[in-house]
């Protein structure tokens, strides 16, 4: 528990009350990755749109944090800024390395990728408000990784399999198309 | 740092901790540039070093950073100006992130939090975003493929780096740096208690395997491809001057000083010393000397190499992270989980 909860004698995520520091820390972190999406889809600089990439990923992982999940923000550290990210630079930088706006891209799947992402965002949109349109945030505390690490081994073992051999394959799957013979 | 704290309102627990946390990682860092960059160097190279500035040259550090004040920042006429003026920040963020999960004594740390270690390798990944920006942003063919080669380089090595902390945390049976430290000072080799159970006797094959990849994570001869002088100038430092320039210097100190504390706390037992009581208050004194003593001792060995080895080639550095250090350290991991499940 934080040093601030033992001073004013509540915990800010067990107690009842609206913790206002919490609130505007959300509305600060939201602003900034709304306007950091915007931009990486909009500008024209390939590396710019990656690096705003970043912002947004830190953002969701500061939320995560906020909601008590530190296990799962510090994985979105370093997994997604740390490895995924890079690994875009990386190609990035490899296959165009030269600096500037990228004029070749006309855009020409444009309106294929508006589509795609607009109906993402209405079936994302329509599910979430679906399942959680009259329900709360439940104030739990925060979840200890053991915790985690014992739901991921015992409730959720089946997905955790799943994704594991998905993964795998994609592994191999890689080496093949990276196979010269 | 928590019992002093407790009473503090937000902000001035807020400014202890900033200021604290400035000394922390500039301190340890001119030490290393001091003992091992100037005068350890020197030594192995029969010559003095630095003697002018103050007794023994002990102030030639001062004399270094007030050069590098007075330089002029130039910022090459194609870079990408504000990636290029943002990019030593972010190494040097990734850097101060790193001291916060280090315990100094057992009421003396920054955080302590659930996920420890866990939170520390996450943020010092993001240096490699720093640095792929600087490479990039330069718009300088030297500075791009340093980036690349640096950036090839910390991916490949972050992995045994991870795998070589798993096998202490499977030993410790958490992730909490604290607790491993309290794990290791209460530990029992075989009955025996009295030095407590240091990790580098039972993990000493993930205590090598660290200590190289900290090596390598540093890009610090043998693994200085992304700097090697005599192809790259110095890789995607070639644009930097002046201030950004002292500030990846600083970043490239700071971070070997923090891994090597790093490596003391998570294999040398960190601020515990056999002999007292782990919840003695003593350490709470002595424990951050402890620990700059354990440090020195690791930071020795990574300077003592990269002082003597010559440069690996490209095709090598990758063949030893992927071929050799990364089975070997999943080896490690399967042993130690079923000797963890043995006894």
């Amino acid at each position: 528990m934080s040093v601030y909860a033992e001073m004013v004698g509540l915990d800010p995520l067990t107690s009842g009350e609206v913790v206002v520091a919490q609130n505007i820390a959300f509305g600060l972190i939201a602003v900034i990755m709304l306007f950091s999406a915007l931009r990486m889809v909009t500008t024209r600089n390939v590396v710019h749109a990656a690096l705003y990439l970043v912002i947004v990923l830190a953002g969701s992982a500061a939320i995560f944090i906020l909601l008590g999940a530190e296990f799962v923000g510090v994985t979105q550290v370093l997994v997604y800024i740390g490895a995924i990210v890079v690994l875009f630079l990386f190609g990035i930088m490899l296959t165009r390395g030269a600096l500037g706006v990228d004029e070749e891209e006309k855009g020409e799947q444009r309106l294929m990728s508006c589509l795609v992402a607009g109906l993402l965002a209405i079936v994302t949109a329509g599910a979430l408000i679906n399942t959680f349109s009259d329900a709360e945030l439940t104030r739990s505390s925060p979840s200890t990784t053991a915790t985690v690490g014992d739901s991921i081994f015992s409730q959720f073992i089946i997905p955790f399999e799943a994704i594991s051999v998905l993964l795998l394959a994609a592994l191999i799957g890689a080496i093949v198309v990276a196979r010269k013979d | 740092m928590s019992v002093v704290l407790a009473d503090l309102a937000y902000w001035q627990e807020t400014t202890i901790r900033l200021v604290v946390g400035l000394i922390a990682v500039l301190l340890p860092a001119g030490t290393l540039v001091y003992l091992f960059l100037f005068k350890m160097m020197s030594f192995m190279q029969s010559r003095l070093g630095p003697m002018e500035a103050g007794p023994y040259g002990s102030l030639q550090l001062l004399a270094e950073v007030g050069k590098f004040l007075q330089k002029e920042d130039i910022v090459p006429q194609a870079a990408d100006r504000l990636i290029f003026k943002l990019a030593p920040f972010v190494v040097l963020i990734s850097t101060f992130l790193l001291i916060l999960v280090i315990p100094a004594g057992p009421d003396l740390w920054f955080i302590d939090v659930d996920t420890g270690i866990f939170l520390g390798l996450a943020v010092s990944s993001i240096s490699v975003i720093g640095i792929l920006m600087a490479g990039w942003a330069s718009s300088s063919k030297y500075s791009l493929l340093g980036a690349l080669r640096a950036t090839g380089q910390l991916i490949a090595y972050e992995l045994p780096m991870v795998l070589a902390v798993v096998g202490v945390i499977i030993q410790a049976g958490t992730l909490n740096v604290q607790e491993i430290v309290m794990a290791q000072a209460t530990g029992e080799i075989f009955g025996f208690g009295g030095i407590g159970n240091p990790y580098v006797i039972t993990q000493f094959v993930g205590f090598l395997i660290f200590l190289i990849a900290v090596q390598a994570e540093l890009t610090q001869p043998p693994f200085d491809m992304p700097v090697a002088e005599s192809e790259l100038v110095t890789g995607y430092l070639t644009e930097y001057s002046g201030l950004r320039f002292l500030m990846f210097f600083i970043g490239e100190f700071a971070t070997a000083a923090i891994f090597s504390a790093l490596a003391a706390t998570l294999f040398l037992g960190g601020w515990y010393v056999p002999g007292l009581e782990a919840t003695d208050n003593l350490f709470n004194v002595i424990g951050p000397i402890i620990l700059l003593g354990k440090m020195l001792l690791v930071a020795f060995f990574i300077f003592w190499f990269r002082f003597t080895y010559p440069r690996f080639r490209e095709d090598q550095l990758q063949q030893l992270a992927w071929k050799v250090l990364i089975p070997l350290s999943l080896v490690n991991i399967v042993i130690t989980g079923v000797l963890k499940v043995v006894f």
